[in-house]
């Protein structure tokens, strides 16, 4: 990607952009939805535009990804 | 730079409640729409029931669930940990703090909890946030360069440009730099410069500005906008892939 690409991208804007906190509020449900049936998009659109743009949301979704991924269901 | 800017200049972390959930769909308008809430499945009720009881059964539970953060806590600390200059004891020790924080905080939120997921999953998602907020800090601290207040010759390069490329776009720089004085507002200048030109973290200029993820989002999100409006309207840009 050169240096024009990568800097018109940044200044790309999209209104559907969930944003931080909504996507902290949803995360868990787009996590297991998205183990589930691999289309978390489709119910949280606004979610999966903030995650593309967003760095430290996208690290939180991977992280949460492989957690709930990994782990076997639990109970207390 | 993957993705967007944001991925390569706001590196990862965040704060205690740093998110600004009183904000939902801070942007233009709400735009994700949630599912109806799905009657709890049978792990997650039951640890609903025993954090929410008493004696020795909620006792059990709470042993249980921080054993179940740690874990979470360790593995995420060893991924983000990488090339943060942080191991070892250090590691632990974040990994430690990270689950006891998060179990506070789960606690606190408890009531907060719709169901709309695994309870696992919701947890896990708070142990998720310490560890980035104390790695982030951690590694800032301890490589942060001394902090030089407008270096607006380092912004090329910020964004990949090569010297020739740079040199090429030269006249759009100039035109972006008068763009950040005229166009943007005290706090959303402040905020491009930190995070652009200064490279500092999302989420320690978050901890700085006493803010949260969100408005620190927002602000920028609208800094961009303006930035993108001006250039196009002096012909550096084009508008075709405008879309907010």
């Amino acid at each position: 990607m050169s240096g024009w690409e990568s800097f018109r991208g940044f200044l790309e804007t999209d209104a559907a952009d969930a944003g931080c906190g909504e996507t902290f509020r949803l995360l868990a449900a787009y996590v297991d939805r998205e183990l589930e049936s691999a289309d978390a998009e489709l119910d949280y659109p606004g979610l999966a535009v903030h995650l593309r743009v967003c760095g430290p949301c996208a690290e939180d979704f991977s992280g949460l990804l492989a957690a709930a991924g990994t782990a076997e269901l639990e109970a207390p | 730079m993957p993705g967007s800017a944001i991925h390569t200049i706001g590196p990862k972390g965040r704060q205690v409640d740093p998110v600004g959930m009183g904000h939902p769909g801070a942007m233009d308008r709400a735009v994700s729409i949630a599912p109806a809430r799905a009657r709890l499945d049978r792990e997650s009720a039951e640890w609903l029931g025993a954090l929410e009881g008493s004696g020795a059964l909620r006792d059990a539970a709470l042993g249980r669930l921080h054993a179940l953060l740690l874990r979470v806590a360790r593995a995420e600390a060893g991924r983000r940990a990488s090339g943060m200059g942080v191991s070892g004891p250090e590691l632990e020790d974040v990994a430690q703090q990270a689950a006891d924080d998060a179990l506070l905080a789960i606690l606190r939120k408890l009531g907060q909890f719709r169901g709309d997921s695994r309870f696992t999953t919701w947890a896990y998602k708070f142990v998720g946030v310490e560890v980035a907020s104390k790695l982030t800090r951690h590694a800032w601290r301890k490589a942060a360069p001394g902090r030089v207040e407008e270096d607006w010759d380092l912004l090329p390069d910020r964004f990949g440009f090569g010297p020739a490329e740079a040199a090429e776009w030269e006249e759009m720089f100039a035109e972006l730099r008068r763009a950040v004085h005229q166009d943007l507002t005290s706090r959303q200048r402040r905020i491009f410069v930190a995070i652009v030109l200064q490279g500092v973290p999302l989420d320690v200029l978050v901890q700085e500005l006493g803010s949260n993820r969100n408005a620190i989002y927002k602000s920028l999100f609208d800094a961009r906008r303006k930035l993108r409006a001006r250039l196009v309207a002096n012909g550096y840009m084009d508008d075709e892939a405008r879309r907010g």
